[in-house]
């Protein structure tokens, strides 16, 4: 209850950064923020108290297992977070070289 | 120490680490703080018994500071200027943003409580995976035999972002070769 009410916390974080921001960097950090506070919380979920990981292996006797379905899913979405993170990446750096800011407000004339 | 107290130390210190990259003025030091954030997200699979996830969140967090440190390294970074008006718009921001923590704290108890998750689904799959499939890894089991078709569609996702990272960075090169083609256009 309290680590799900901190990782909620810790996406409002990355929530208040993306709208108060100016700064088109620290934007794209905070959607970062708020991706790794999502992949936490469904990790969270899955846990299993006195669990050990969902991996078999030989001479071990059963034990109870973690769910392996939110660490599977969790780890593709960490791939495809890099891959928005390079897109996000790139289009600032086109904004930076056509008006040489970082700075949302003076980036205006999108038609231009 | 249980896992419980390790896991709340981990994440007060992620909310700071995140407030702090978020606040301060350098860029540099804006994107290290960010990577001390995702080290312990890393830090933190490794306490949730996922050792796969840990391992990719590290190589994220390599590959993610090398791609900002490149791109705006040379960049210079603008200072903000306090207006009045922005700092009301922080203000309120901040407020509702309380607001909706508070809200949602009897939303978080609807939950499952931390350590006894539901399982039905993935039951299933550490029943029966092994005669299933093969794998010893039950994440892989379920990555490439039970939802693959869901793997299909985020690697179709994650080709069309560097499509798009190709096609972004290639423009204007493109422009320069057209423009010094025919000068007389402009």
């Amino acid at each position: 209850m309290t680590i799900y009410l901190l990782c909620f916390a810790l996406f409002l974080v990355g929530l208040y950064g993306v709208l108060t921001k100016r700064d088109i960097v620290k934007i794209i950090l905070s959607i970062g923020i708020m991706g790794y506070a999502t992949n936490l919380f469904l990790v969270f979920v899955g846990y299993k108290s006195g669990a050990i990981y969902p991996i078999l292996s030989e001479g071990k006797c059963i034990q109870p297992m973690v769910d392996p379905l939110p660490q599977a899913l969790v780890l593709t979405s960490i791939v495809i977070e890099l891959g928005t993170t390079a897109l996000l990446v790139s289009l600032a750096i086109k904004l930076f070289q056509k008006y040489s800011t970082f700075d949302i407000t003076k980036i205006r004339r999108l038609s231009g | 120490m249980p896992i419980e107290t390790w896991l709340t130390f981990i994440l007060v210190f992620m909310i700071l680490g995140s407030i702090i990259s978020l606040e301060i003025k350098d860029i540099l030091s804006s994107i290290i703080a960010i990577g001390v954030v995702g080290l312990g997200v890393s830090l933190s699979f490794l306490f949730l018994q996922a050792p796969d996830l840990a391992i990719v969140q590290f190589l994220f967090e390599i590959f993610a500071l090398i791609i900002l440190i490149r791109a705006f390294i040379k960049k210079d970074y603008h200072v903000e200027e306090p207006r009045i008006v922005n700092k009301i718009l922080i203000g309120i921001t901040v407020i509702t943003l309380c607001a909706v923590f508070l809200l949602s704290i009897k939303l978080f108890e609807l939950l499952p409580p931390f350590g006894e998750p539901l399982m039905k689904t993935a039951q299933y799959y550490i029943d029966n995976g092994v005669e299933q499939t093969g794998a010893a890894n039950f994440v892989s089991a379920i990555i490439l035999d039970y939802r693959a078709y869901d793997t299909l569609g985020e690697i179709t996702i994650l080709f069309t972002s560097v499509l798009g990272v190709f096609t972004i960075l290639r423009i204007k090169s493109k422009v320069k070769k057209v423009t010094a083609g025919d000068d007389d256009e402009n």
